[in-house]
């Protein structure tokens, strides 16, 4: 038996494929994953992530102790309830993870990690604040559920009428506190909707009320298509303790103003800043039949070879895509070796599908 | 609860063979295989014409997160593959034992029929969690 979430039984009881994710038992789907991806396109579906690691950093140092953690800067957080993604760097300069902080005030942010890397995200920052006035909470009394699609907020604001005016408010990528509840227009989906955190003894009537509304249970399945629709990087697939956020597409979350703020793995990046990395991740879009799976290999006419990092059958799309870190010098066709075969694949930017709409 | 027809006979690796008449055998995978599988997307069938060796790689079925191959239960030629699946493996789910069917194969060693399932010892295999 793996570990669960509090949602475990209603998953059971809604009839959820429970299968092990990395030490978990998740519901990989309800029924059909292709109608969850669908659902959460077109109306509005729910995932439990409550999996997922709530870490609260308080402290008189808290601030400049995340400003020395993350390659991202939290200085640039000054409204409470901002939200900010950046990635948790070694001083090589490889992810040890991805995460979302939350800005409270100067002395309290809300941490997010995933669940596979929690243990180690914890020691990591622990070991990272020493001489820092900060504590590190594991938050346990709270639940996360994330609401995903067009319908989503409006679905919750019925649920909860008590939290909708301030909810509607609510800027994307921003998070308020309401009642021991935390409402975050944040996701992992490409569409519009929330990330909840819920009281623990509340999850029964608000996951009831959720599907009164119409809102649909989705699993962990949908979750990784809808993600790699929306372009959005999964650690240990996309990126890893060996990559760079050059590297893997993050480059946009290195804050590398002030030049003077050390963050941890600073040094390191900034060499390969100037020597220019050598990989990029970059979309692959399948133009004939046939479907990009993780590691296969990709080959770069003329220049080298690459590797698919994340791969699916796309359901909105009705074809094959992928990430993959390839050589910088990639043209706009590469080949990818399914089964043998080479297959042609575009290059695109990553990023295929957005508010229900191919980007492509 | 997964539904075997006892007409059929079974591969431990979960496709099934009936019986057409003449040498002729219909191949497909088993309700309970495409269960575990989920939502097919893409269906690769073998050549009309290919020569199989009892256990050989047939084709693959993918759903959204895997592929799986598909093993031949019998040797034989390959004499007909379901086309339509091209453009809609979801078939594949929906009627695994009809209109999902995957190739016909004209058998060329009748004595490996004895080497397959009937419908009671798959279900103890399926039971048996192999």
């Amino acid at each position: 038996m793996g570990q669960r979430t509090p949602f475990y039984d209603i998953h059971v009881a809604a009839g959820g494929k429970i299968v092990d994710f990395g030490g978990w038992d998740m519901p990989l789907h309800y029924g059909s994953q292709l109608e969850e991806h669908h659902i959460v396109r077109q109306d509005a579906g729910m995932f439990d992530v409550s999996h997922m690691t709530i870490l609260d950093v308080r402290g008189p140092d808290a601030k400049d102790y995340l400003r020395h953690l993350l390659a991202n800067d939290v200085a640039k957080l000054k409204e409470p309830g901002k939200a900010l993604y950046s990635g948790m760097l070694n001083e090589l300069g490889g992810v040890v993870d991805d995460l979302i902080v939350y800005y409270r005030n100067d002395e309290y942010y809300r941490v997010v990690v995933n669940a596979s890397t929690r243990d180690k995200d914890i020691a990591w920052m622990e070991n990272q604040a020493q001489g820092f006035a900060v504590s590190i909470e594991h938050n346990r009394g709270l639940a996360m559920l994330a609401i995903q699609g067009p319908n989503a907020r409006n679905k919750v604001h019925q649920v909860k009428p008590q939290f909708a005016a301030e909810a509607e408010k609510l800027g994307v990528f921003y998070g308020v506190e309401l009642d021991g509840w935390f409402i975050a227009r944040t996701g992992y989906t490409g569409e519009d909707g929330y990330e909840i955190m819920i009281p623990l003894h509340e999850i029964k009537s608000f996951w009831d009320g959720l599907i009164a509304a119409g809102v649909r249970p989705c699993g962990l399945g949908a979750r990784d298509t809808l993600r790699l629709e929306a372009g959005m990087n999964l650690y240990g697939s996309d990126m890893d303790e060996s990559i760079s956020p050059l590297e893997a597409n993050m480059g946009w979350t290195i804050a590398w103003e002030p030049a003077d703020r050390d963050f941890v793995g600073r040094k390191a990046l900034e060499v390969e800043k100037a020597e220019g990395p050598k990989r990029k991740l970059v979309g692959l879009v399948f133009t004939d039949k046939g479907i990009p799976r993780a590691h296969m290999k990709v080959v770069v006419p003329g220049v080298g070879e690459g590797e698919i990092t994340s791969g699916t059958f796309s359901p909105t799309l009705q074809q094959g895509i992928a990430m993959a870190r390839v050589p910088c010098a990639v043209g706009s066709e590469v080949q990818v070796e399914v089964r043998g075969k080479l297959l042609p694949a575009k290059v695109v930017k990553v990023g295929f599908v957005r508010n229900g709409k191919s980007v492509l | 609860m997964s539904n075997y027809p006892s007409e059929l006979r079974y591969a431990k690796s979960h496709e099934w063979l009936r019986d057409d008449g003449n040498g002729l055998y219909t191949v497909g995978i088993t309700e309970h295989a495409q269960e575990l599988l989920g939502d097919l997307v893409y269906v690769e069938l073998p050549e009309v014409g290919a020569e199989l060796n009892a256990g050989d790689s047939a084709g693959v079925v993918e759903s959204v997160k895997a592929a799986s191959d598909i093993y031949a239960p019998v040797s034989g030629e390959v004499v007909a593959v379901n086309e339509t699946l091209a453009d809609a493996p979801e078939k594949v789910n929906k009627e695994p034992f009809k209109g999902g069917w995957l190739f016909k194969i004209k058998i060329s060693e009748e004595a490996e029929l004895d080497d397959l399932l009937d419908a009671d010892g798959y279900a103890e295999h399926v039971d048996s969690g192999e």
